[in-house]
């Protein structure tokens, strides 16, 4: 049980780093308070198993500090940081049985056995893998395997944090589901600070109450699945979360408009404004899939596209569009109107989101 | 439907390789089946003996004593090289030029032709110019492989340790470079002492090329023949005269192909039933470590 802080941390694999692009992870501060059920969500190779590994102790931080209860531990072990961790591939102990296997990490900081038996066949219960506490682990299948991996994670009831570095990879797509629903389960029974790597955003977002979006080894964001999607506060948030992505466009001021790719945007006054005044010329518009309004007429105050595709999606259809020799997409409802190839948008105003040098800044109108 | 063109000409191809295995393997072997049946006086003087020169080796005493030996020395390199072997890889680097370094190091006693491994041991044991015949004397130890029996086996094990503990030492280092390192991480995390890193990771996944680094060695072992051969000529009397070294005596010194026919194959039965009962059960022990249990 743990309060984890890393503390203007950051990690490279490099001897001499020049740049920040040498950093796997750049300077950063972060708190995962003890009880929560986080994510930690990003493509790959953008440095969140490095991240992982930095709070397992796997791997040592290059610069900054890594705190539990306040405590700085950069130098421990994971043998002495008490923390448990769950690997991609399951890994488990061949030559011996999946209780021999759960108990394991309890023999190894020798617990008496009479102690070990009810923690082990407890966990069991919980991960169904009481029918198969006999039997040799080599043989079982990778979705029991993997949950024996998680089991000996869970086991010490004392650890500090349950790490996951995407423990569902291996797994098949309906067990997927059950092994999430018991990791919350598992979550809210004991109480332990659960950090989880994924570059899925449906398994974050079904496992944790906190998403810390990662990309090019920084957290842009740490919220809640609705704040990632509602106001992403960075163009990347905005591109990986949801399905499909924020429409992100690149705008100018002009002469009292805002400007994509030659054509006056249909925007509120505060957004003109806010572009005028921004210090950059990195600036975005995003508009997610879900606040385009597609039209078949022409209308007042309605943007001129071309129609790609439309994609029929059961309940939903994606309609894909030319804007200024660039795609967009729109989500639309089912039962849609069926479009000629010159369609008219227009965008809800409230979801528009502003971004100065890929960052979000917020609009008030 | 059925649209397969049928052509068992296809099996000419596989001609010239039975061809080739017929000259290499099967004449020889039939020649010898064949001297084996026979008591050859001449070129064109020969008669059938059944299965007389078979009765006669298995009961000939000095051949049960070689065998014994032979068993014996077996199973002494297996229970020193295997372990050893296993210790080295261990302590082997696992990266940078220094694992280059000790793996050509390592590799250098298995390049040397095996009747040089036998002179150099055996002038390396001399007392007057070798360093280790003369090193122990010099010590005060009365060291002579030519008299003292127990000196001629001690060196003839160390020679087959230094010769070949390199070939387990390189099978276990290829399969401790395969184990992935998550199952290190793992065992780190769930705090595994050592010895259990060892017991419950490295062992079981070392398993295979155990199997293998056990056969060559035991039937490597079983044959030896030049080393010895070499450095004690079997000697002193006959307390390091292997199977191999007998057969050459009986074949060629002697000429008693009849005899000797028999006994190659003899020995070569009881090198093929050996390696098959071990390989047989190690396979079965595993089938049956996988099903058990699995109610």
């Amino acid at each position: 049980m743990a309060e984890i802080i890393l503390k203007a941390l950051a990690h490279t694999y490099s001897a001499n780093p020049k740049s920040p692009e040498d950093y796997a992870i750049r300077q950063m501060e972060h708190i995962w308070h003890q009880g929560g059920a986080y994510a930690l969500l990003g493509p790959s190779g953008c440095g969140k198993s490095t991240l992982l590994n930095i709070i397992s102790g796997l791997l040592e931080p290059s610069e900054g500090d890594v705190l539990f209860d306040g405590q700085r531990v950069n130098e421990l072990p994971p043998e002495e940081r008490n923390i448990a961790q769950v690997f991609q591939f399951p890994v488990i102990y061949d030559t011996m049985t999946v209780f021999d296997n759960l108990a394991f990490p309890l023999r190894n900081i020798n617990i008496p056995g009479h102690r070990i038996t009810p923690k082990v066949e407890e966990v069991a219960e919980i991960l169904e893998l009481t029918p198969l506490l006999k039997r040799k682990a080599k043989g079982l299948t990778a979705d029991e395997k993997q949950k024996v991996s998680m089991g000996r994670g869970l086991v010490r009831d004392d650890v500090s944090a349950i790490l996951f570095d995407e423990p569902l990879t291996v797994i098949d797509p309906q067990l997927k589901w059950k092994l999430r629903r018991k990791l919350k389960e598992i979550h809210q029974r004991f109480n332990i600070t659960m950090i989880y790597v994924t570059h899925d955003q449906l398994e974050a977002a079904t496992f944790a109450d906190k998403i810390a979006v990662m990309y090019e080894g920084q957290v842009v964001q740490f919220g809640t699945p609705q704040e990632l999607f509602e106001t992403p506060a960075h163009t990347f948030v905005g591109y990986f979360i949801g399905s499909p992505g924020m429409n992100i466009l690149d705008v100018r001021h002009h002469a009292g408009e805002v400007i994509f790719a030659d054509t006056p945007l249909p925007v509120p006054q505060a957004f003109i404004d806010a572009v005028a005044n921004a210090n950059s010329s990195n600036i975005k518009i995003g508009i997610r899939p879900e606040f385009v309004t597609v039209h078949a007429s022409k209308r007042e105050g309605a943007l001129p596209a071309r129609k790609r595709q439309v994609q029929d999606l059961g309940t939903y259809s994606i309609v894909t569009f030319e804007l200024g020799g660039e795609t967009f997409k729109a989500r639309l409802p089912e039962g849609h109107p069926e479009f000629a190839d010159d369609i008219y948008l227009t965008f809800d105003h409230d979801q528009l989101g502003l971004f100065v040098d890929e960052y979000r800044v917020e609009v008030t109108a | 439907m059925n649209n397969k063109v049928y052509n068992n000409r296809a099996w000419l191809l596989v001609l010239p390789m039975l061809v080739l295995v017929a000259f290499s393997a099967i004449i020889p072997l039939m020649t010898v089946v064949n001297y084996s049946v026979q008591d050859v006086l001449g070129p064109n003087a020969s008669f059938f003996t059944g299965t007389e020169w078979f009765r006669t080796m298995l009961n000939d005493s000095e051949l049960q004593a070689a065998f014994g030996r032979q068993i014996l020395f077996s199973l002494i390199i297996l229970a020193i090289q295997i372990p050893l072997g296993i210790g080295i890889a261990l302590i082997m680097p696992k990266q940078g030029w220094q694992a280059s370094a000790v793996l050509i190091l390592i590799t250098l006693p298995l390049l040397i032709p095996w009747n040089v491994v036998g002179s150099i041991w055996q002038i390396f044991t001399r007392g007057d110019i070798g360093l280790m015949g003369w090193g122990l004397r010099e010590l005060g130890i009365n060291y002579n492989i030519t008299r003292n029996a127990g000196d001629a086996w001690a060196t003839i094990i160390l020679m087959d340790v230094w010769h070949w503990t390199p070939l387990v030492a390189m099978l276990c280092y290829s399969g401790l470079r395969s184990i992935p390192e998550a199952y290190y991480q793992a065992a780190r995390i769930d705090r595994a002492s050592k010895w259990a890193v060892f017991r419950y990771i490295q062992l079981p996944k070392l398993t295979n090329v155990l199997v293998i680094a056990v056969l060559l060695r035991f039937m490597h072992s079983f044959m030896i023949y030049a080393e010895p051969f070499v450095l004690t000529g079997g000697g002193p009397g006959s307390s390091t005269t292997f199977l191999t070294q007998s057969l050459a005596t009986m074949a060629i010194g002697q000429q008693d192909l009849g005899p000797s026919a028999a006994f190659s194959i003899i020995y070569f039965l009881v090198i093929l039933l050996v390696s098959w009962v071990f390989y047989t059960t190690i396979m079965h022990l595993q089938k049956d470590k996988n099903s058990q249990g699995g109610v």
